[in-house]
């Protein structure tokens, strides 16, 4: 068991290099920063002058080990906006993120978890019909679209929370619903077919046969088990959603990572893109290492690296 | 994870008959004859939707600059299915590709693949295409390009572990045999095996890279004016969502019918060649 989570590890580290790499390539070789960040018409020699005051004029070796060497500590260089270090400037839209992504998971976790059992207790009845039907529905929508309508029915006809930005918990329901929505689709569908597929399991058969009441099989014996999927995809859903949702935190402009991004992105603010897409990568591995982690506490059945 | 309903078939041929009717309306709703999708008219700006034919007939409604919203919808359908459809045929031709070689070779090549495979898939692929398309700058080729980037990976995946099963049996032992080449194997034999889990992702992964489009456009890094795009014209519509909110209703609810009939197709072929996709 050990060798398997030292090979992980292994692992995880060799998927941080790729991105720093991977980051360092799309960033510094498809695109010359020093002539994107002058105005068009720049004389060359300025562009040289600039160039060698960012170190572009190196070899690309040398470049890609300074750059690998800074980004181990998290230094990416100054913002070309503000000026200041470009991680501190993506730290400090981490909070607003975490909190969006902490309220719509767990909103979508015990909407999802609530529909899709019931799905799975009324099999072939109407009420999976209706079920199936709105998480299907849920995750066609494109979030922005819902978040989109949301804005339009909740804040701007009715009034009720604000159209945007951070301004109180009010603010925090409209990207919720609209986030939330999304996962709990995804939920729904999920937890329903593990719990169907789990009560086709022996065990179960044997639980019936031992007489065990109807309900102590579906919560103990079924729905334990049937979890273990769905908290794998919650696991992947936070990272993902972590990540900054881009354009959720547009549409409701949420001072989040993914929407600094974004900006980043609009004024090519190299040292800001990396460091962000750098620390998004790193908390994404991350939790896909704990989920592993997880799977294997959850689950006995589960033996790996033999 | 295969669980068959008795809902699941007419899902199926909902979402197959939805899917042809957009197909439908991208080949031959220009032929409608409506104005020109990129036709202004200042004296016809934000028209609520109407019969009425005084100012031109506007079922949809016009947007800001007064162009029809219905002949941008459908010109959008168009944009959307062909970025859609390409983007998903060349991820899937790499792909594809990429998990034959790992899944026959093996050894090393199936190490150095799969780790490739690993590494991009600790990218949120919605960030990578964010961070690839913001600094090569945005257009056509690039977006399609992006969108086959973040999508190859499950073909590769999927279709690997399929090969691992195929390689063993009789019939590629026996063209082992009779000494026909590596290629000749892969393609004629191996192949047509791993097609069917792959028509089963392409469906997930059509469904995923149009609303990875329409957000890409919506901010501002997709389909770039005056072509029309359903997520261009969610993010224009956005600032007159009170005074004329059908400029962002309509492409919004494109993007639901698509998405929502290629998940109805992709659960049904799931079920139906159930090729052990999770």
């Amino acid at each position: 068991m050990s060798r398997y989570f030292l090979i992980r590890i292994g692992q995880s580290l060799l998927a941080i290099w790729g991105i720093v790499t991977i980051v360092f390539v799309v960033t510094r070789m498809l695109g010359d920063p020093a002539v994107l960040l002058l105005p068009l018409g720049t004389p060359d020699s300025q562009i040289q002058e600039l160039r060698s005051s960012l170190g572009l004029e190196r070899p690309m070796v040398v470049q890609y080990l300074d750059f690998l060497g800074h980004a181990v500590v998290g230094d990416f260089g100054l913002s070309y906006q503000s000026f200041r270090p470009a991680m501190e400037v993506v730290l400090e839209r981490m909070p607003a993120t975490a909190i969006l992504t902490a309220s719509s998971l767990a909103l979508g976790a015990v909407l999802g978890a609530a529909t899709g059992f019931a799905a799975a207790l009324a099999r072939g009845r109407f009420l999976e019909f209706v079920v199936m039907c709105f998480a299907l529905a849920g995750q066609a929508t494109p979030v922005f679209w819902l978040g989109i309508l949301l804005v339009l029915f909740f804040a701007v006809e009715l009034g009720w929370f604000p159209t945007g930005g951070w301004d109180g918990p009010a603010s925090l329901v409209l990207p919720t619903m609209a986030l939330g929505i999304f996962v709990a689709a995804n939920i729904t569908r999920l937890f329903r077919s593990s719990m169907i597929e789990t009560l086709s399991e022996d065990y179960i058969r044997t639980a019936r046969a031992k007489g065990l009441m109807p309900r102590t099989i579906f919560m103990v014996h079924a729905a334990r088990n049937a979890l273990i999927p769905v908290v794998t995809m919650l696991a992947l859903l936070a990272a993902e959603l972590l990540g900054g949702s881009a354009v959720t935190e547009t549409v409701f402009s949420w001072p989040g990572v993914g929407r600094l991004l974004v900006q980043a992105i609009d004024s090519k603010d190299f040292p800001v893109i990396q460091a962000g897409v750098f620390l998004i990568a790193t908390i994404f591995v991350c939790i896909n290492f704990l989920v592993d982690l997880l799977y294997t506490l959850l689950d006995p059945r589960i033996r790996l690296g033999r | 994870m295969r669980v068959s309903s008795k809902f699941g078939s007419i899902a199926g041929i909902i979402g197959v008959s939805l899917i042809v009717l957009l197909i439908a309306v991208a080949l031959f709703g220009p032929l409608l004859g409506l104005a020109s999708p990129t036709a202004n008219n200042l004296m016809a700006r934000l028209a609520p939707p109407s019969f009425n034919t005084t100012k031109g007939l506007h079922l949809f409604g016009t947007d800001q600059l007064g162009r029809d919203v219905l002949s941008r919808t459908i010109h959008g359908a168009r944009v959307t299915l062909t970025i859609g459809a390409t983007a998903v045929l060349l991820g899937g031709a790499i792909g594809i590709v990429i998990g034959l070689v790992a899944g026959y070779y093996g050894r090393w090549v199936d190490a150095v693949l799969m780790r490739i495979v690993d590494v991009q898939l600790s990218i949120p692929l919605s960030l990578l295409a964010l961070l690839v398309v913001g600094t090569i700058g945005p257009s056509l080729q690039n977006l399609i390009f992006v969108l086959a980037l973040t999508s190859w990976v499950q073909y590769a995946r999927v279709v690997r572990g399929q090969v691992l099963v195929v390689r063993e049996r009789e019939y590629i032992q026996s063209a082992h045999a009779i000494g026909l080449g590596d290629v000749r194997i892969i393609f004629q034999h191996i192949l047509p095996n791993v097609l069917s889990a792959a028509l089963v992702i392409a469906t997930i992964e059509l469904a995923r890279v149009i609303i990875l489009e329409a957000a890409l456009s919506f901010l501002g890094l997709g389909v770039q004016p005056p072509s029309p795009s359903w997520g261009r014209m969610l993010a224009e519509g956005r600032s007159y969502m009170s005074s004329a909110p059908w400029i962002a209703i309509f492409p919004g609810a494109a993007i639901f019918i698509t998405a929502l009939s290629v998940n109805l197709t992709g659960d049904w072929l799931r079920d139906l060649l159930d090729p052990k996709v999770t």
